[in-house]
């Protein structure tokens, strides 16, 4: 239909403030990164005054990124892959049996979501010192401890969006498969996997983004070998100056494999939440 | 796993001579499920439901840092946690109580806000123009930079009396020395920056709402003489009810209980005008080490989530069973 041209005002206008309202912190971000020391200290300057990439080498010196960095790695990936593994079994069973205890499970599994972490951050605290001490399996302050933490955290939406690329896929496939001899791990394998693709990169760069993003876990359970991305940056800020422009190019450096993963995937992503909203 | 399958494939040495012949397929047909959904209930009870127990059966404990070694043989004292957090004579209790009303407010207000920016970003995009797809990406930068680094940026900006806001904004002559991260202003601080890394989340939620609306609605209302802004008001937003209400269930569920945006802003001194429930605990139980405390304050905290969210489901069914 034809737009009014007061609408085409509004538009104008609300994009406008809207642009601008996203786009100057990421300015900021962007211009402190390349700003000398001197001018993060003084009053703020829309312009630097000089450009200069010393905070890009330096910021690797004044705190241990580069430890953090491979931690914040380790544990997103361990993360994100069982995560994305379990989630593939737990929706298949969810997707095509029906079973007793099945509106359980998802009842159960979807208001975990609503829980505050910091109801079970110190049980769990202690469940994992308890642990350790029965069984020898360091599970706080290790990597494990945290990949096992953070894959809980994003396999509730994990399960409910391959639920709904599930039930899209036709169950004549799985009936195919099945008439061929194949057992229900194989038809997964075969044939659901590859019809789900894009929901399960979506899914993975979900769970990627959750445990790369955590702080109130990793400030209590990480410890100085483990200390992820979110705890490692407020070192800066306790040094005796504070290094603004590393601080920004660090947030840079590491803001940018979860942005792109995220701006590629973010359409598969609007199809899971909706499809997700609308039942 | 490694359990299972070697069980079920290790010769049955000893067994009866009948039973390997009416032994069914090693692995039922009806266990399947159940195998499945194993990996995911074994993680779920470990790191949620098992720890929530425990959190319960702590909040009737006196556990502070002497019996945490030896948690499971803190004393019990009943309710005497509860009675302690719900006192509202008492320091614990009115504290309990700021916190609470300031984060019911920063909820209120980050989710309202988020959720008008949302809807008014998806339907300025609905129609397509040169540019629409990159300020598309543009706005759903924000939430997809990780926590800290949005968080970060902020405070770098509201730092400092010289910092980019007091200095912008006495460069606009509304200037005058001001800490943005201390005293009443840290709850402005606190919702503009959580408003900046949310909104995003309502605007793609929303824009895929409306993806979903057909068009020939429209059409038919514009036939009937329609307006733009009668259609907005009575086909767009009543056709987005059911994601808007799944989205603000959500988005209200995450600001409720966020703990980032405030920690990483203020560090360990959050002021009280932005000392929300879930730093209240916090402190209390890593700072102060009450444990129990905290843990009663924690279940008080989910019963009100659970009647927020039970009475979020009634009003939903009750809706749909009228439709």
């Amino acid at each position: 239909m034809r737009e009014p041209r007061w609408f085409q005002w509004v538009r104008g206008v609300g994009l406008c403030l809207l642009t601008l309202f996203t786009v100057i912190p990421l300015y900021v971000m962007v211009t402190t990164s390349v700003k000398p020391l001197a001018d993060v200290q003084d009053t703020f300057q829309w312009l630097p005054s000089a450009l200069t990439l010393e905070p890009y080498v330096d910021m690797w010196s004044t705190v241990r990124l580069a430890d953090y960095f491979v931690n914040s790695a380790v544990v997103s990936l361990g993360a994100a892959a069982f995560s994305v593994l379990i989630a593939l079994f737990a929706a298949y069973a969810i997707s095509r049996y029906r079973f007793r205890g099945r509106d359980a499970f998802r009842f159960t599994v979807l208001s975990t979501q609503m829980f505050p972490g910091i109801l079970f951050l110190l049980p769990l605290y202690l469940i994992y010192a308890t642990v350790g001490q029965a069984t020898g399996i360091v599970l706080q302050g290790s990597h494990i401890g945290l990949i096992i933490t953070y894959l809980t955290f994003s396999l509730p939406f994990s399960i409910w969006m391959l639920v709904s690329y599930f039930d899209s896929i036709p169950v004549d496939l799985d009936e195919a498969a099945y008439i061929d001899g194949a057992g229900p791990v194989q038809t997964l394998w075969r044939v659901v996997i590859p019809a789900a693709k894009p929901g399960i990169a979506a899914v993975s760069i979900y769970a990627f983004m959750t445990a790369w993003g955590e702080t109130l876990f990793a400030s209590i359970m990480t410890d100085s070998d483990s200390t992820t991305l979110a705890i490692g940056l407020r070192d800066y800020s306790t040094q005796s100056t504070v290094y603004w422009n590393e601080v920004m190019s660090a947030s840079l450096v590491v803001s940018i494999p979860v942005v792109l993963g995220f701006l590629a995937l973010q359409r598969y992503l609007v199809q899971g939440l909706t499809a997700g909203a609308v039942k | 796993m490694t359990v299972t399958s070697t069980a079920s494939t290790a010769p049955p040495s000893g067994a009866e001579p009948n039973g390997s012949r009416a032994r069914r397929p090693r692995i039922s047909k009806r266990s399947v499920p159940y195998l499945l959904l194993a990996p995911a209930l074994f993680f779920e009870l470990l790191v949620h439901i098992v720890p929530m127990l425990g959190g319960l059966w702590m909040s009737f404990l006196r556990l502070n840092q002497f019996f945490l070694r030896e948690w499971m043989s803190a004393p019990f004292t009943g309710l005497q946690n509860y009675r302690f957090a719900l006192d509202f004579d008492g320091a614990a209790g009115v504290e309990l109580f700021q916190s609470f009303a300031v984060t019911i407010a920063f909820a209120v207000i980050t989710v309202g806000v988020s959720w008008v920016m949302g809807l008014a970003a998806a339907l300025f995009l609905q129609r397509s123009f040169p540019g629409r797809t990159l300020l598309r990406g543009l706005f759903l930068v924000p939430y997809a930079l990780p926590i800290y680094t949005s968080v970060m940026i902020w405070k770098f900006m509201l730092d400092r009396s010289d910092g980019m806001v007091n200095a912008t904004l006495s460069d606009l002559g509304l200037g005058g020395e001001r800490f943005w991260l201390l005293g009443n202003n840290a709850f402005l601080s606190l919702t503009v920056t959580a408003i900046w890394r949310l909104w995003p989340f309502a605007f793609l939620a929303l824009m895929a709402g409306l993806q979903s609306i057909p068009t020939d609605i429209y059409d038919a209302a514009a036939v009937d003489g329609a307006g733009l802004w009668q259609q907005i008001r009575t086909i767009t937003v009543p056709m987005l009810q059911p994601v808007s209400q799944v989205l603000i269930l959500v988005l209200f569920l995450w600001t409720f209980n966020d703990f980032n945006v405030p920690y990483l802003l203020f560090d360990q001194a959050v002021p009280s005008s932005a000392n929300l429930i879930s730093i209240h605990i916090y402190q209390n139980s890593f700072l102060t080490w009450n444990f129990g405390l905290g843990s009663a304050m924690s279940t008080l905290l989910l019963l009100f989530l659970l009647v927020i969210t039970a009475g979020y489901l009634m009003l939903t069914s009750r809706r749909s069973r009228n439709a």
